[in-house]
């Protein structure tokens, strides 16, 4: 029998994650931002079928980018461990940190024993009370889970993009104000490759809230027509 | 297929192709399920809670069910405030007579189903597909109402493709019937029944059938002893939902009073028929 090549933990580790971070840095960013009555998710997504975005449960909502196959997957084990979880003891006990916790689990696994890691970068919100009780989990290819205060840009640009809304965010924005933000971000052109800003057009993006105000089930898409009246007018008189 | 890899979520909550919740749960977790545990055969009607009187009618712009609130267990009443009526989703409702304790984990589980598969496949299911759902639910408890302990549900809801209210009744085997017109089930439903034929009309408004549905159940309280008449004492009405293109909407507690009055005082001028005004 041949004897494999030697390959150190760190290199192997290290190629993983590159390949898990080149899938994810191909596809589209994904803005998760909270806002006083709420937490906003936005991303360019032309296809009004496949979702990157989707509800779990009453108050819980997932973002995700990277493989379809991949992120559709953890998103009905999701739908499944969270319905689960309410059937068998009550509603109010499926929290966002149980699910984020499966999802760290099962990430970690698969990038540590799978041939291959899941390409996917994902969020896991939960809307709270009030806005300092909202929670949004990110989670990495490798099952590391950060708790992120405020907001969560995920996908290929995701450093960029995170600066532009870290400049412009603070608590306390309206709906109108962070969408604003968010789409702002989505259009913008990266510096280095000389091209300019783009305008996005409400039919050109996917996105939905969790509004703290709707009793029960607190997930809602936002349409075309209802994006069209948040955003400023596209076309802003000159001077 | 439990706890096959013990650092991740079971394989059974990653299986594509289903958008069922209690497939699901009868794979993963089939204990859960009710209706599960087998029990020895007898006079278990005396012992379980039994809820009653279902009705429910189609008017102009959807359907109305209407539920009392009392639960018995043989000749005693087990229940003043007991719910019989739910919302199975947005646009259709459920309510249930039979032994209450199955029939509301058949209605929690119906609901979820339901959810669940809006969840998963982002869009909802039709009107036929969750009566057809419900039957299975329904089929599958059959070992347990044979042995005395059945649960009938009555389902109702509004059809966004037809754009009409539909009613649709259930046997113990799993039977899915159509109504129509109007429909009741449980102990004091052949009352009720009449006094649907009487006073129903085809094209009632809204206010109307809130009105014939609770008279309805007025006059089955009035001949059957498990089923409960509006107790304005306690402030305790019927269960009545409206189900239309708005979507699940229960009536207020106000407007089921002020019924509730109208039709005792109608009752009073005319003594010398009984109920059937």
């Amino acid at each position: 029998m041949t004897q494999p090549f030697y390959v150190s933990p760190e290199q192997l580790m290290k190629d993983r994650a590159d390949f898990a971070r080149k899938g994810i840095a191909r596809g589209r960013s994904v803005i998760v931002l909270g806002y006083d009555q709420g937490i906003a998710f936005a991303t360019e997504n032309p296809s009004r079928a496949l979702h990157k975005i989707s509800e779990i449960y009453d108050r819980i909502a997932f973002a995700a980018v990277g493989k379809y196959n991949e992120f559709e997957n953890l998103r009905v084990a999701g739908v499944r461990y969270a319905d689960l979880r309410g059937y068998s003891y009550d509603r109010i006990d499926v929290n966002a940190r149980g699910l984020a916790n499966a999802y760290a689990q099962t990430l970690g696994a698969v990038f540590t024993t799978e041939s291959k890691p899941l390409e996917v970068e994902i969020a896991v919100a939960e809307v709270g009370a009030s806005q300092d009780t909202d929670q949004i989990y990110r989670l990495s290819y490798d099952g590391s889970v950060s708790d992120e205060r405020g907001f969560v840009v995920m996908g290929g640009e995701a450093e960029r993009l995170g600066g532009i809304v870290r400049e412009q965010w603070r608590v306390g924005l309206t709906l109108a104000e962070v969408m604003t933000i968010a789409v702002g971000a989505l259009g913008s052109a990266n510096p280095d490759n000389g091209a300019s800003d783009r305008t996005l057009a409400p039919e050109t993006l996917e996105a939905a809230v969790l509004d703290r105000d709707r009793e029960r089930r607190a997930f809602r898409r936002l349409t075309p027509a209802v994006l069209g009246q948040l955003l400023p007018s596209r076309k802003p008189e000159e001077g | 297929m439990r706890g096959d890899l013990p650092d991740r979520l079971p394989a059974a909550f990653s299986t594509p192709g289903s958008s069922s919740f209690v497939d699901f749960l009868a794979s993963y977790a089939p204990d859960l399920l009710p209706g599960r545990p087998q029990v020895p055969g007898g006079a278990l009607i005396t012992v379980t809670p039994h809820a009653t009187t279902i009705v429910a009618l189609t008017y102009a712009d959807g359907i109305v069910m209407a539920g009392d609130r009392r639960a018995t267990m043989g000749t005693t009443i087990a229940h003043r405030q007991i719910e019989k009526v739910f919302p199975a989703d947005e646009f259709s409702a459920v309510g249930i007579a039979g032994t209450a304790g199955l029939a509301i984990e058949l209605v929690r589980l119906f609901q979820l189903e339901l959810e669940h598969f809006e969840k998963i496949e982002g869009t909802l299911l039709s009107l036929e597909g969750k009566a057809n759902r419900l039957a299975t639910m329904v089929r599958s408890n059959l070992g347990l109402a044979l042995q005395g302990l059945a649960a009938i549900p009555l389902f109702g809801g509004y059809d966004l493709h037809r754009r009409v209210g539909r009613i649709f009744s259930y046997d113990v085997a799993g039977g899915r019937y159509e109504e129509q017109d109007h429909h009741s089930v449980g102990s004091g439903s052949v009352f009720a029944r009449g006094s649907l034929k009487k006073l129903w009309t085809p094209g009632l408004s809204g206010d109307r059938t809130v009105e014939v549905a609770l008279h309805a159940l007025v006059d089955a309280a009035d001949d059957d002893a498990a089923t409960g008449g509006p107790d304005a004492i306690r402030g305790i009405y019927p269960i009545v939902a409206r189900v239309s293109s708005e979507g699940y909407e229960r009536i207020g507690s106000d407007d089921l009073a002020r019924h509730a009055r109208a039709i005792a005082e109608r009752r009073a001028q005319q003594p010398e028929r009984g109920s059937a005004s």
